[in-house]
């Protein structure tokens, strides 16, 4: 009795040594994994404040725009020179003699023709269009005159924005001093300022950097993106609905399960060329429409949505449904009723990061033609259009100077989209989230 | 055993399914396989009308198995296959001209884990009369409800708050409501696995009380691991063992004269 007492009691003492010799290295162990992950977080927090503060600290000015004040006379002899008020006739008047004359004026003591053409060069070519629409909205002005803000030329712009260093000497840099001059004397005149950049937000692209907007890319990226839900979400969801609940577990349906979880980690390009195949070549769908670059990126959502179906649906738990069955429900009631409430929150969430890459995706559409230059908002799926992603790509392309910032300011309002995209996806959940 | 019943007649439901003469359901040699895993063989039991049948047996015995075969709630289960026959009413459950949607709106069945839906109490009970249409309108929905819930004997507790999540129940509260969910349906069978096993005893016993109840107007069959709730609640009992039913009798002389070494080697704890 007394031998038993003390070997439990050496045995004891044993494992107490034995506890307190490793007790050190494994908080060790601890602190270290706790180290490299706080340094992973720093890191991460740090590179991503870096990425936004250069997208930020470059791309900010293109939401203002340096505008010039002109006088503009809205000459009879100009606008309308017979006289019969015909807007066809009307909308091909020489309106870029308006504001050339209106500068002009200004500076009335340059008279070679050659140092004009440098003046009217301050101005953007854009201007004939603005005064354009403003005299067919509003005929009344025929034989008025008043002052009007014109956008000025991506170079004052970016002289003007400090982009172009003016303490350059005058061969290193776009902008010539004589230039400079009138810049400085419009802006003394207080007819030079920056003002908030609405074009940019109202308008197509251009190839004048002043004049280029993203909202032609926006309304692309829109339909595309409607087009992409309305398929995939209810074709994605079915699927997973049939393979999950109905489809017998054999061979055929281990098939399709590999086969799906393989289309998942495709390169998206390939559904481009899968695409432009199918849809342009062989049904003749229009190119660079919203309809096939949403049947596309459809083709490259659908995995994603399906395999984040199933594995909600999965995990809603069995007893819900021997509840369902118990009480008679057939198996499509119980499906309806009871097992998609319970995994909708889950199938949201994937949805939504699956649209979240799909309105990010380039690759795919440029094969299938929504790279090309396009000025028109389109207005339908069947016009050609592009979108957000390829407009950031095509601005990132072009050499104008001015373009930098609009490609910046075009990231931020991808990721603006994205955001609000990851947001409601955050929302959902948290409301559709029911606890058992 | 046979405890004093007094009971207010208006509890009765004036329409009964209980035949007390003869085998509500009966079971002819039916067989069960998961795969290559024989789980029943040749089982050959009736269960009569109007009475708590209850199975006992170790763990893996082929008692579950077997229950869910008397609604078919096997089938749901992948590389299971059931063979033999089994007739309810004399009609063969089995026949591939019964509907299966059919059969379970007539046998009803309460799970070993309570499992309540994430919906509201009302929800939770209306759910079987509404699948199955058997309300014409909101009037009678909120009937059903309410005497379903008042024959479970959850009335009282929930009346307040038939809005609030079933799940928000407790444990014995949750295992009435799946209760009163079943008997919403009004189905003639109602099938128990383990109903009481992740109850506390205050709850089982609530639970026991209720069956007893329920016995007027339902034909019961209940799995238990417990003897003492077999002796409690059942009339009837089968012992089942590997798979095998090796005996079935009254509750009485089960317990008290089994007829078989295997089924006195379990109720008196030899093994289990």
């Amino acid at each position: 009795m007394s031998e038993m007492t003390a070997s439990a009691v050496t045995g004891g003492q044993r494992t107490r040594e034995l506890v307190a010799a490793g007790i050190g290295r494994r908080y060790r162990a601890e602190k270290r994994f706790r180290a490299f992950g706080l340094i992973a977080i720093v890191s991460a927090l740090a590179f991503m404040a870096l990425l936004f503060a250069n997208i930020i600290g470059k791309g900010y000015g293109a939401f203002v725009q340096t505008e010039i004040r002109l006088p503009i006379s809205y000459e009879v002899a100009v606008v309308d020179p017979d006289g019969t008020r015909d807007p066809e006739a009307m909308l091909r008047a020489n309106y870029g003699k308006l504001y050339r004359d209106g500068i002009q004026s200004l500076f009335p003591e340059v008279d070679s023709r050659q140092e004009r053409r440098v003046l009217n060069s301050l101005i953007s070519s854009g201007a004939t269009f603005e005064i354009r629409d403003a005299v067919m909205a509003n005929p009344s002005l025929i034989g008025k005159s008043g002052e009007v803000w014109v956008p000025a030329s991506d170079d004052v712009d970016m002289l003007v924005k400090g982009k172009i260093d003016r303490h350059l000497p005058e061969t290193a840099r776009r902008v010539t001093d004589r230039e400079i001059a009138w810049i400085d004397a419009l802006e003394a005149q207080g007819r030079l300022e920056t003002r908030f950049n609405w074009r940019f937000f109202t308008q197509g692209d251009s190839r004048e950097p002043e004049l280029a907007g993203i909202w032609g890319a926006v309304v692309g990226s829109f339909l595309t993106m409607a087009v992409t839900l309305a398929l995939s979400f209810p074709l994605g969801v079915a699927t997973a609905v049939y393979l999950e609940e109905f489809a017998p577990k054999n061979r055929w349906t281990d098939i399709i399960e590999v086969n799906i979880n393989n289309l998942a980690a495709i390169p998206s390009i390939v559904f481009g060329l899968l695409g432009l195949a199918v849809f342009l070549q062989f049904f003749g769908l229009p190119r660079s429409a919203p309809l096939v670059g949403g049947l596309v990126l459809t083709l490259m959502t659908l995995p994603t949505i399906i395999i984040a179906a199933r594995v909600s649906l999965k995990s809603v738990p069995p007893s819900i449904r021997e509840a369902a069955l118990g009480l008679g429900a057939s198996k499509m009631q119980m499906v309806t009723n009871d097992v998609l409430p319970l995994a909708m929150p889950g199938i949201l969430t994937g949805t939504i990061i699956g649209m979240g890459r799909a309105l990010g995706e380039t690759a795919p559409l440029l094969m299938i033609g929504m790279v090309a230059f396009i000025v028109d908002i389109p207005g339908g799926f069947r016009e050609p259009a592009t979108v957000l992603p390829v407009q950031i790509y095509i601005w990132a392309d072009s050499a104008e100077r001015a373009f930098v910032e609009r490609t910046s300011a075009a990231i931020m309002v991808l990721l603006f989209f994205l955001i609000a995209m990851n947001a409601t996806a955050v929302f959902l959940r948290s409301k559709f989230e029911r606890r058992w | 055993m046979e405890k004093a019943k007094v009971r207010d007649a208006r509890e009765m439901t004036p329409e009964t399914h209980v035949d007390k003469t003869g085998a509500k359901i009966r079971a002819i040699a039916t067989n069960v396989h998961y795969g290559d895993k024989h789980a029943l063989k040749d089982v050959t039991l009736d269960i009569r009308a109007g009475e708590v049948t209850a199975f006992i047996g170790p763990s893996g015995c082929g008692k579950s198995t077997f229950l869910r075969c008397l609604n078919r709630m096997n089938d749901t289960i992948e590389g299971c296959r059931v063979s033999g026959t089994v007739t309810m009413d004399g009609e063969d459950i089995y026949d591939p001209r019964i509907d299966v949607v059919q059969l379970r709106a007539r046998v009803g069945m309460v799970f070993q884990k309570p499992n309540p839906f994430p919906k509201s109490i009302y929800d939770n009970v209306a759910y079987g009369p509404r699948i199955h249409g058997l309300a014409a309108n909101k009037d009678e929905l909120d009937e059903i409800v309410v005497t379903s819930l008042e024959k479970a004997g959850l009335l009282a507790e929930v009346k307040d708050r038939m809005e609030a999540p079933g799940t928000g129940l407790s444990g014995g509260q949750q295992q009435r409501l799946c209760i009163a969910r079943a008997i919403a349906v009004n189905p003639e069978v109602i099938l128990m696995d383990e109903p009481c096993s992740a109850l506390d005893p205050i709850a089982t016993a609530k639970i026991e009380e209720l069956i007893d109840e329920l016995r007027e107007n339902y034909t019961i069959v209940i799995v238990t691991h417990s003897m003492q709730q077999a002796a409690r609640v059942s009339q009837r009992t089968a012992f089942f063992h590997l798979g095998e039913l090796i005996e079935v009798g009254d509750t009485e002389q089960i317990f008290t004269n089994p007829g078989h070494k295997l089924t006195q080697g379990y109720i008196t704890g030899r093994f289990g």
